[in-house]
């Protein structure tokens, strides 16, 4: 069963890039290199006004499961897009150890 | 070269002569004994922010907080009469924690129609009265009115509640935060219910990060890294100056101005900004409430056209920043140790209309952390340095003058509890 709908079958490669929450999103960005996290982002980026045109078209509140899921990989994009477009390392520079948690997120 | 005007005094900083402008010391942050006495002295006795309206919303609904330098822990809890209840999280039988859940020391939240004790059965109201005692026949001329929960003072500002842990406090908070609370009254704080919640155990005393937040003279350098390189080369030639500052009682502000939501010209952004429109500033497009476009008077008091953020760090622990776009951010700093505390950052958004909304607000909050493990990496060095004594004064520019009043406004709690309050002199026989 596809994972996205059916106007997105190109991200299906990426689709473990669909996460729920930011700490798994996080922690899939930190895990990657720089040569997936640009592969991913060169695949989702041209087509992240096309799928923000789908989503507007639902109800946030009461998404279908695939849309949900399309909705999670632009919030990968979203964590993605740091490395890619400005740091060239995954983890933003001069951070060394800090870390911070996000405790409560929304729900969708 | 001033881009925008200062006080006639010729400097923020000289318009408080009060506030000096020698270089200072950083004793006060590295010094256990003192963060002792800042316990007692700050912490037992002021207001502190634990939360919001929100977080309570219906009869029963409760959450707990730990107040490490204050030595308790407390729950917050919406009783029957509806009104806002806070109480020592301790039963009076025998001093067990009463709310918690699986981890003791962990905070905790839900809804209930009473507290039951784990560990003998004792039940409370949801407003503190003892209700119920397992085999109450074998206590001794034990009269149940006599052992409610330990009530703490609470009330609420501008939806935020507020606790303090002196029970011989008279002031209310609402004149506790004097001119700045009142002039932010009437934001609409109660239509931004969308919330991103971060936390982090930073290895510095509680002060540095608040100093870290209260000044962007760092910014342009210390975040260079975060914008585009052109973007980036133009912000460390300009610096930063303020647009305003006011200190008021122990608290204090600062008026910055925010080009970037949106910003004059679209390449100064990145990609992911330039088409979800929206960035570290917050979405670009306002939401549709009212309230964000007239300001009560405590917000851009220069009312300048390039205003972008307000800054207000109310003592002690706590930091509200309202960003022109109509969303805002809190900061709560609960020390552990004197070089050691938990930081908070919190974003509150109006909740978004579709996923376009939701996305923008997403990359606001995501990009929030990227900066804040900025700031927060470096603290820890700075604590294991100032701890070295191997310098013990630091110039404090203008642009730094909030650090200097919140450095002074906590020595002066200190040094009032030490005049103020005897000293204890152990009888020897």
């Amino acid at each position: 069963m596809p994972t996205f709908p059916a106007d997105f079958a190109e991200l299906e490669p990426f689709a473990d890039w669909s996460l729920a929450t930011e700490s798994e999103r996080y922690a899939k960005r930190l895990s990657s290199t720089m040569d997936e996290l640009q592969a991913f982002y060169d695949a989702a980026f041209p087509r992240l006004a096309d799928a923000l045109a789908h989503l507007d078209a639902l109800e946030l509140d009461a998404l279908p499961d695939d849309a949900t899921r399309l909705l999670w990989l632009c919030y990968s994009l979203v964590n993605a897009s740091f490395p890619v477009e400005v740091w060239r390392q995954p983890r933003v520079p001069d951070s060394g150890a800090a870390s911070m948690d996000m405790l409560i997120e929304p729900a969708v | 070269m001033a881009h925008f005007a200062k006080p006639d005094a010729g400097s923020w900083t000289e318009h408080y002569p009060e506030l000096g402008t020698a270089p200072v010391s950083y004793e006060d942050s590295i010094s256990p004994e003192h963060y002792e006495l800042e316990r007692k002295a700050i912490f037992a006795r002021t207001w502190l922010n634990v939360g919001r309206v929100e977080q309570i919303p219906r009869t029963g609904s409760y959450f707990t907080r730990e107040i490490h330098a204050a030595g308790t822990s407390v729950v917050v809890v919406r009783g029957r009469d509806g009104e806002i209840h806070a109480f020592h999280n301790i039963c009076r039988h025998r001093g067990n924690k009463l709310v918690w859940n699986d981890y003791p020391g962990e905070e905790t939240k839900g809804t209930c129609r009473q507290f039951t004790c784990k560990y003998h059965g004792w039940r409370y109201s949801t407003e503190g009265e003892l209700t119920f005692v397992q085999q109450e026949s074998e206590f001794f001329d034990l009269d149940k009115e006599d052992y409610g929960l330990a009530a703490v003072q609470v009330e609420t500002w501008e939806g935020f509640i507020f606790v303090n842990l002196n029970p011989d406090n008279t002031t209310s908070v609402h004149d506790y935060l004097g001119e700045l609370g009142a002039g932010l009254a009437g934001y609409p704080f109660d239509e931004m219910t969308q919330v991103y919640k971060y936390r982090a155990n930073v290895g510095s005393n509680w002060k540095l990060f608040i100093d870290a937040f209260a000044e962007f003279y760092h910014a342009p350098v210390l975040h260079a890294k975060q914008a585009t390189a052109e973007e980036s080369r133009k912000l460390s030639g300009v610096g930063f100056e303020a647009l305003a500052y006011a200190l008021d009682g122990p608290h204090g502000m600062v008026s910055s101005w925010g080009g970037m939501s949106p910003p004059k010209d679209l390449n100064m952004v990145k990609p992911i900004e330039q088409v979800l429109h929206s960035g570290l500033f917050g979405p670009w497009d306002r939401p549709d409430i009212e309230g964000i476009d007239t300001l009560p008077p405590a917000l851009n008091p220069a009312r300048h056209k390039a205003w972008g953020v307000d800054s207000f760090v109310l003592f002690p622990n706590f930091m509200l920043l309202v960003w022109a776009p109509g969303w805002y951010l809190t900061y709560h700093y609960w020390p552990t140790s004197y070089n050691s505390h938990v930081f908070e950052g919190t974003l509150y958004f109006v909740p978004p209309k579709n996923a376009t909304e939701r996305l923008r607000q997403e990359l606001t909050a995501v990009t929030f952390k990227e900066y804040a493990l900025q700031d927060g990496n470096t603290l820890e060095a700075t604590q294991t340095m100032l701890e070295s004594r191997a310098v013990t004064e630091f110039p404090l520019n203008d642009q730094e003058i909030l650090l200097r009043h919140l450095h002074k406004t906590a020595r002066d709690y200190v040094a009032e509890y030490q005049t103020t309050t005897p000293v204890r002199i152990s009888a020897v026989s």
